[in-house]
Parts: C-alpha cells; sequence; structure tokens
C-alpha cells in the first residue's frame, strides 16, 4: 500500500512529467509474465524509472534487487527500501552459508514477480557502462522458463548522478530489447551478449 | 467551465477558432478519408497531433489569463528540457542549468504581474550576469564558453522569446477597440502556425529550388514566397483580431511570415550541429516540442514589440 502511493503520488508523477521518458521497444516488456529485467545503472532513479514503465496496479509485482550492504545500512534506509521500493536485499559480499544467494530471488520469480538487476554491480561513473557481471546469467540457469529483458538506460546519470542530491530535469531514453533466454548457452557467453546487446543499444541511441 | 467556453466562441477569437478547427476537419477527412490509402502515416499523425495542440491551446491559453500563464510556462519548461537533453553538457553543468529551470518560475510572474522592466531584462541582463558567476564558484575552467553560452542562448530563445506571448496576454484592450491581448496571441499563433503549414503546403505543391539547402533541404523558395503572399493576405484578413489598420496588418504578416521562416531554419541549425532530425518525441509526426515553437521563438518577440510600439 506505502509503495502503491508513493510510486501512484511522487514517483510516476515526478519521472514521467517532470523528466519525462522516451520509451523505444515497449512491446517487448510484458505485463503479465515474471520476468528479469536487466539494465546499465547510472542512478538512484534506474531502478524508479524501470518501474514506472509497469502499470500501477503491477507495481507491487516489480521487485528490484538491491545490495544489501547499501539499501539495509540502518533500520531507516531499509525501512524504506523494503516498504516503499520492495527490493529483495542481496549481499555483495561471498558469504559461506547453505542456501544460494540467488534463492530468494527465484523464489520471488517463481511467485510470479518480475524482478530488476544491474549487472554492474554499483552506479559507477555517470553515463558510462563498466563491465556485467555474471550473476544474471547463473539467475537465467536457475529460472530457465523466466526471460531476460535487457534494458539501455540513458540519461538518468544526468539527472541525479552518483554522489549529488541535487535534481535537475533531462529527458531519459529507455531502449527495451528483445528478451533473451539462456537455454543452452553457457554463463559467460550470456553475460557478454548481454551486455552487447546493452552497449548497442546505446550506441544506437545517440 | 462551459460557460467560459461558449463566451470564448461567441467572440471574435471565437470565430477564429471555428475556421481553424473547420480546417483541421477538413484536413483530417482530407487524409483519413478520401487520401486514406496515399498519405503516408507521418503525415496522418501530424494531423491527428494538430487537434491535440490546437485543444491544448484553446483549454491553457484561451479561457484564462492566470492559466495561460502557466501554460506558456509549461511550454517553456518543456522546450528548455528538450534543448538542454540535446546539447552535450558537463557534470558541473547541471548546477547552472537548474538556475535556468528556476528562471523560468521569475520570467513568467513578471509577464503576470506586467513587471514590464523586469520582464524585459530578467534574463538578457541579470541571468546573463549570474550565469557566469556561478560557473566561477564551480570552478570548472575547461568547456566555460561553450557551456554558458549554449544554456544563455537557450534562455534566451525558449524562455525569454517565449514569455513574449505570456506578456502580450495581459495587455489590456487598446483605446477605441475592443480586442486586447488575448486576440493578439491568437492572431500572431494562429498566423505563425499558418505560415509553417502553408511553407509546406506551396513547396509540396511547386517547390523546386531550394532555398537554404544545407540546413533544411525541405525548405524551398517557392514555398516561402507562396506562404508569404498567403500569410500577408490572411493577416489581413484576421486583421479584426487586432487595432491595426490595413497597412499594419499587411506589415505584420510580411513579418510573420519572414520571422517564422528564421526561427524554424535557426532550429533545423541546431539539429544540424548535434545530429538529430527531430528534436524529440512529444508530438507524433511533428517531433518534439522545439519542433512546434521553433517559429514562435522568432515571431513572439518581433510581433510583440511591433505590436507594442505601435499601441502600448
Amino acid at each position: 500500500m506505502l509503495k502503491w502511493l508513493f510510486f501512484a503520488l511522487i514517483v510516476r508523477p515526478t519521472v514521467l512529467l517532470i523528466f519525462g521518458v522516451h520509451v523505444r521497444g515497449r512491446e517487448h516488456l510484458s505485463h503479465d509474465k515474471p520476468c528479469i529485467i536487466v539494465a546499465n545503472h547510472n542512478s538512484h532513479l534506474d531502478t524508479l524509472v524501470l518501474m514506472s514503465l509497469f502499470p500501477l496496479r503491477k507495481i507491487h509485482r516489480i521487485r528490484p534487487v538491491a545490495a544489501a550492504d547499501y539499501f539495509m545500512k540502518n533500520r531507516l534506509i531499509a525501512w524504506f527500501s523494503t516498504q516503499f521500493i520492495g527490493i529483495i536485499p542481496l549481499s555483495r559480499k561471498v558469504e559461506k552459508s547453505h542456501t544460494h544467494p540467488l534463492e530468494s530471488v527465484r523464489q520471488a520469480l517463481e511467485a510470479g514477480d518480475s524482478i530488476i538487476l544491474f549487472p554492474e554491480g554499483s552506479r559507477g561513473e555517470a553515463e558510462q557502462m563498466s563491465k556485467f557481471k555474471s550473476g544474471v546469467a547463473h539467475l537465467a540457469k536457475m529460472v530457465p522458463h523466466i526471460s531476460v529483458v535487457p534494458i539501455y538506460l540513458g540519461g538518468a546519470g544526468k539527472v541525479l548522478p552518483k554522489g549529488e542530491a541535487l535534481l535537475v530535469p533531462f529527458i531519459i531514453d529507455v531502449y527495451i530489447n528483445e528478451p533473451m533466454m539462456i537455454g543452452e548457452e553457457d554463463t559467460q557467453a550470456f553475460t557478454e551478449r548481454l551486455e552487447e546487446v546493452i552497449k548497442k543499444a546505446g550506441e544506437r541511441d545517440v | 467551465m462551459i460557460e467560459t467556453i461558449t463566451t470564448l466562441f461567441s467572440d471574435k477569437s471565437g470565430i477564429v477558432l471555428l475556421i481553424i478547427l473547420g480546417i483541421l476537419a477538413f484536413a483530417t477527412l482530407v487524409v483519413s478519408v478520401i487520401f486514406r490509402t496515399k498519405t503516408s502515416q507521418e503525415l496522418k499523425d501530424r494531423v491527428y497531433s494538430w487537434w491535440i495542440i490546437i485543444g491544448a491551446f484553446i483549454l491553457g491559453a484561451m479561457l484564462n489569463t492566470t492559466v495561460a500563464m502557466f501554460f506558456f510556462a509549461l511550454i517553456s519548461y518543456l522546450a528548455l528540457k528538450e534543448y538542454f537533453t540535446l546539447i552535450p553538457t558537463r557534470r558541473t553543468d547541471r548546477r547552472i542549468i537548474f538556475y535556468a529551470y528556476l528562471s523560468i518560475v521569475f520570467q513568467y510572474w513578471f509577464a503576470g504581474a506586467q513587471w514590464y522592466g523586469m520582464f524585459i531584462i530578467w534574463i538578457p541582463v541579470y541571468l546573463f550576469l549570474l550565469l557566469p558567476f556561478r560557473q566561477v564558484l564551480i570552478g570548472e575552467t575547461q568547456g566555460f564558453l561553450e557551456n554558458t553560452s549554449r544554456v544563455q542562448w537557450g534562455l534566451m530563445m525558449f524562455v525569454f522569446g517565449l514569455s513574449h506571448l505570456a506578456y502580450m496576454m495581459t495587455l489590456p484592450a487598446v483605446a477605441g477597440h475592443d480586442v486586447g491581448g488575448k486576440e493578439l496571441v491568437l492572431y500572431l499563433v494562429v498566423l505563425t502556425e499558418l505560415n509553417d503549414v502553408l511553407q509546406y503546403l506551396w513547396g509540396k505543391a511547386l517547390g523546386k529550388h531550394k532555398i537554404v539547402p544545407k540546413v533544411s533541404p525541405n525548405k524551398t523558395v517557392e514555398g516561402f514566397v507562396g506562404a508569404f503572399i498567403t500569410l500577408s493576405a490572411l493577416a489581413v484578413a484576421f486583421s479584426f483580431l487586432t487595432p491595426f489598420t490595413t497597412l499594419q496588418a499587411l506589415a505584420a504578416g510580411m513579418l510573420i511570415s519572414g520571422a517564422g521562416f528564421v526561427g524554424d531554419v535557426v532550429i533545423s541549425m541546431v539539429k544540424r550541429d548535434i545530429g538529430v532530425k527531430d528534436s524529440g518525441h512529444l508530438l507524433p509526426g511533428h517531433g518534439g516540442i522545439l519542433d512546434r515553437v521553433d517559429s514562435l521563438t522568432y515571431t513572439a518577440p518581433l510581433f510583440f514589440h511591433f505590436t507594442y510600439y505601435l499601441y502600448y
């Protein structure tokens, strides 16, 4: 409920009206089937922009996967992250534990939620892409029937770059690519293919 | 609301709006019924988008002066945002771009309050002096001149230039005439937009000689001259919206046609410089908002001062 209100009253008006989003390839995004959304990452806004692509009534089904060390740092941030955004916290450190680190993500997907993942692992420098990590491919192996939707985001890093607090409106570009399935492909090749698709969309953008 | 709309359509501006809506209805009939198969999707989209533009203009600008201030401020904001999205920016420019957005509020406040002195110097003097100073405080010397100039240019075109529409809106009726700001704005906007359409139609019908081949290959001498003559005649025909004599209306028509053309190709220059075809995507068939207000960035200030000099 908090999440719905937050998106209906604050996020969507800001993202869609004050900034403006230019979406291409909307037909590649299914609102009904769960999917793994993968995008390049430059700004905290990225998650909010991606979530605004879905209709409000679906908003509770969209779960961003976010770094536990940052978004669960203290109780206030954790409360906001889980109640307003609905993140699935993920540890960035390698831990020895009896469950697979992506197990909670797999469960969410199996339950019919869609998830958002940023394979760069961090926001990095504005409008520059760093190397993709292979987590998405490992996840795709765990749920081979669920498609991966690669999305290029441009401009959000200008609106709100890492380390800035002042929002400055620019139009944000969203380029939704054709969904991909991992099939028999190995994780390394799939990760490279994913990175290539998003990079290409970014080059086509200008 | 209903009452305001009926009053609107029963006075002089209402006649013009009905004529325009009639022309648009006819154009819609032509592209979607008579020549349905021959018309390109882009042209159809363009015609359909005109309904949205005219609808927004009537609701936003014609019903209430206060609403009109917000409406024109919003147009300035959208145009400026499109422009800032297109131009290259450094991370350190975000601060002055933020100031540029903020200046819109003040510019339209001055317009709404009819504070002519501030309205006319706020951007060309105060912002012009302030933005470089803010850059100094940030301290990034590389690219200072290019970036400050780009931002100032955008402010002059899309905030200062377009805000003349808002100021014109607040002008009172001229003694001895029952027409004031609202009618003048309608006169200017209708003629400017008709000029664009006429250039396109004359160019399609007779166009042979390109007028500025490097900047805008679709513009022809025939299109320009045809529109220039037709628009001058229309300016006289619609002069019941203004206090103008026939001669003044003729001059206004020539001014709007010439300036509209220049505004159009100047924005084409910007797009060529950056390397895009359309400035944005807001209006299907038209491109972005810059592609629609390009002529107005020139006609609005020039026509405003033409009228202001003669009657205010």
